[in-house]
């Protein structure tokens, strides 16, 4: 025990000494913030009113913290904080930069949208099992992922979201959130024991678990061999997290089950965290590796691509369809990552900010949709365009930008990543984009074909929710707005993305946070 | 499981396991032990007080409700670790005083508030999950 006598030790050779400016702590604040509101709303679980209202009052101070750290990030390069003041690398370390940043502040942005959502769609049963809690814990589990700078921490986080997860998804306990529950539980902890191996491995291979450290040292080590080996389990691990093909199919055999919001959430967030793991290993990592792997991640993003696309076209469920459309999305990122150029893997990073913000808008209008039709099957949903043409209008800019289609997000990175494949003549690439949005546009057409364009059926009843309240609207109407936000005026979103590419394929400055003085250690 | 003897045992036993899980708990620091451990002893006392003498009894002696012990748990944790943004150090700096008490020097740490945190946070769900369990027993 450090007794006060013992005063005489130098503490210098085993602690960071440096005193840390305040500012830095953003890089920790959104981790414990989440999980203290989340204990919080723990406690206030039975007064169901006021925990909505703190909820989305908590979630907005966690925009607000995140969006601090971004401007933080962009001001300063890659900021690291390494816990309980040890030498990186033996305490764990946080390290965000501009990707890890930017990813934390559209995730804040889709929690509180769902919260503000979930105010209305979550009864209070839903949120005496802890609703909110959960979503907070979820965040934390997220964030955690988007800002830690170790890998074993990094697989932490996701155990942290995974729990949190799993309690979203069997809130309400139905026959069939279980049966989603119980494949989305079980195909995710093959994943995560993969994970686990491939990070156990990485151990016996390098000593070290912090990033920046494997970083410097696998663009030095003598014997790359086993490299290989590590860079493919930890692709498949994460692929399956992101739901890549062929280990995709648990995405929408279970992403359908749960309660609206929590499927919004899921979607925004959940795969997202997968791709960035991936980004942040295979690009940072490994980057000889994945020039390696480089044909098989190509053929995994067209065949995701393709499959999310045709699965869209043969679904007559709303929510299904959504479900194949996250998918799509992934083939997407995942071509970003194969061809690792910085055009392309900023347009993947940009494509992914879009994906968060649509996806879980998209979620979120099939749920308004069923509210007002009482399905989420198209052969039964109609009219939705009389009865209500703001929502009407704003489910058409979501689909427009969900196909790619300008002046909305989605049209920018799906054109960037053309002409980057064109540019690499990678033009299988190109071809299976551009025909995935074509795809995608048919796919999302019949939705608005059957559910909304055609008229009212029998069975459907008088449109009672049509007079809805304007909040009810309210964050579809603000996800709708960023979405053509960053449509119309892309260069700030650019010029992020670009940076964050650009930090992924040099890590230098990465590697610079963590060990200031002397590059990279040992 | 209801026999006279063990329903006579059993309060004297769950107190002796719940004493002896602060002892558990506080010597974790540098020995065997700790807030996990101890929240494990801890809540197997109050299972074993519920297999005697049934569930309500069990949740009026710990007055809270386990899931609030468990989300206190947590807080008390990130607090813990929080306290170090007074020092200028990092997150989860270990921080000492050394009250003397008594005459007895008495080293308190943000270290140890953060295992205190750990036992009611395991305290808190295990416990939950057996009263939960012994509650569906008694139907």
């Amino acid at each position: 025990m450090a007794g006060p006598s013992e005063a005489a030790i130098d503490y210098s050779r085993a602690f960071v000494m440096e005193p840390l400016a305040l500012a830095d702590w953003l890089v920790i604040a959104p981790v414990p913030y989440c999980l203290i509101a989340g204990a919080l709303l723990m406690m206030l679980r039975k007064n169901a009113e006021l925990q909505a209202k703190a909820a989305i009052i908590g979630l907005i101070g966690l925009f607000v913290l995140c969006g601090a750290l971004l401007a933080h990030v962009v001001e300063n390069g890659p900021v690291t904080m390494t816990m309980g003041r040890w030498l990186p690398p033996f305490g764990i370390s946080f390290t965000v930069d501009v990707l890890g940043a930017i990813l934390a502040v559209t995730a804040s942005i889709v929690a509180v949208a769902c919260a503000i959502y979930a105010a209305e769609d979550v009864d209070t049963t839903g949120r005496r099992y802890g609703f909110f809690s959960f979503l907070f814990l979820m965040m934390a589990g997220v964030i955690g992922a988007f800002v830690t700078g170790d890998i074993f921490n990094l697989y932490v986080w996701f155990e942290v979201l995974l729990i949190a997860s799993f309690g979203l998804q069997v809130l309400g306990s139905e026959d069939r959130q279980i049966d989603g529950a119980t494949k989305y539980a079980f195909l995710n902890l093959i994943a995560t024991t993969m994970f686990l191996v491939a990070t156990g491995y990485l151990y016996g291979v390098f000593g070290t678990l912090n990033m920046a450290d494997i970083a410097a040292q696998t663009r030095t080590i003598d014997d790359a061999r086993p490299l290989y080996t590590l860079a493919a389990l930890y692709l498949f691990a994460f692929g399956m997290k992101a739901a890549a093909f062929p280990v995709s199919f648990w995405l929408p055999a279970s992403y359908h089950t749960p309660k609206v919001v929590v499927s919004a959430l899921f979607a925004g967030l959940l795969t997202k965290v997968g791709i960035y793991a991936l980004a942040r290993t295979l690009l940072m990592l490994f980057p000889d590796q994945r020039d390696a792997f480089a044909d098989v991640i190509a053929w995994a993003a067209m065949l995701t691509m393709l499959l999310g696309a045709f699965g869209a076209l043969a679904q007559t469920d709303y929510r299904r369809l959504l479900g194949y459309l996250v998918v799509s999305g992934i083939g997407i990122m995942l071509a970003g990552i194969a061809l690792a150029t910085v055009e392309a893997l900023s347009a993947a990073i940009f494509y992914a900010l879009h994906s968060m913000v649509v996806m879980t808008a998209l979620y979120v209008a099939s749920g308004i949709a069923a509210r007002i039709g009482k399905s989420f099957s198209m052969n039964d949903l109609g009219g939705l365009y009389r009865s209500n043409v703001l929502f009407a209008a704003m489910s058409l800019v979501l689909f427009f930008s969900v196909s790619g289609l300008p002046p909305f997000s989605g049209f920018w990175p799906k054109a960037m990543l053309v002409r980057a494949s064109l540019d690499a003549s990678a033009s299988g690439l190109a071809t299976i984009i551009l025909l995935t949005g074509f795809l995608t546009t048919i796919a999302v057409g019949r939705v608005w074909a059957h559910a909304y364009w055609k008229p009212a059926p029998e069975t459907m009843g008088t449109p009672a929710a049509a007079q809805m309240k304007m909040t009810s609207l309210l964050p579809l109407l603000a996800l709708v707005a960023l979405t053509v936000g960053f449509g119309v005026f892309p260069e700030t979103l650019l010029q992020l993305s670009d940076s964050a590419a650009a930090g992924l394929l040099d890590p230098s400055a990465y590697i610079q946070s963590v060990f200031p003085a002397e590059g990279a250690v040992n | 499981m209801r026999t006279l003897i063990f329903r006579t045992v059993a309060p004297y036993l769950s107190t002796l396991m719940i004493v002896f899980s602060i002892f558990v708990l506080l010597r974790g620091h540098n020995e065997p032990g700790g807030g996990f451990i101890g929240g494990l002893i801890a809540a197997s006392a109050l299972a074993i007080y519920g297999i005697a003498s049934g569930v309500a009894p069990v949740r009026r002696a710990i007055y809270f409700h386990p899931m609030n012990i468990a989300a206190f748990g947590v807080v008390l944790g990130a607090v813990a670790g929080v306290v170090s943004i007074f020092v200028g150090v990092p997150f989860m700096t270990g921080l000492w005083i050394y009250p003397v008490i008594f005459g007895v020097e008495v080293p308190l740490s943000t270290v140890l508030f953060f295992d205190i945190g750990v036992y009611f946070a395991v305290v808190g769900t295990i416990g939950s999950i057996a009263l939960a369990l012994e509650e569906r027993d008694e139907i």
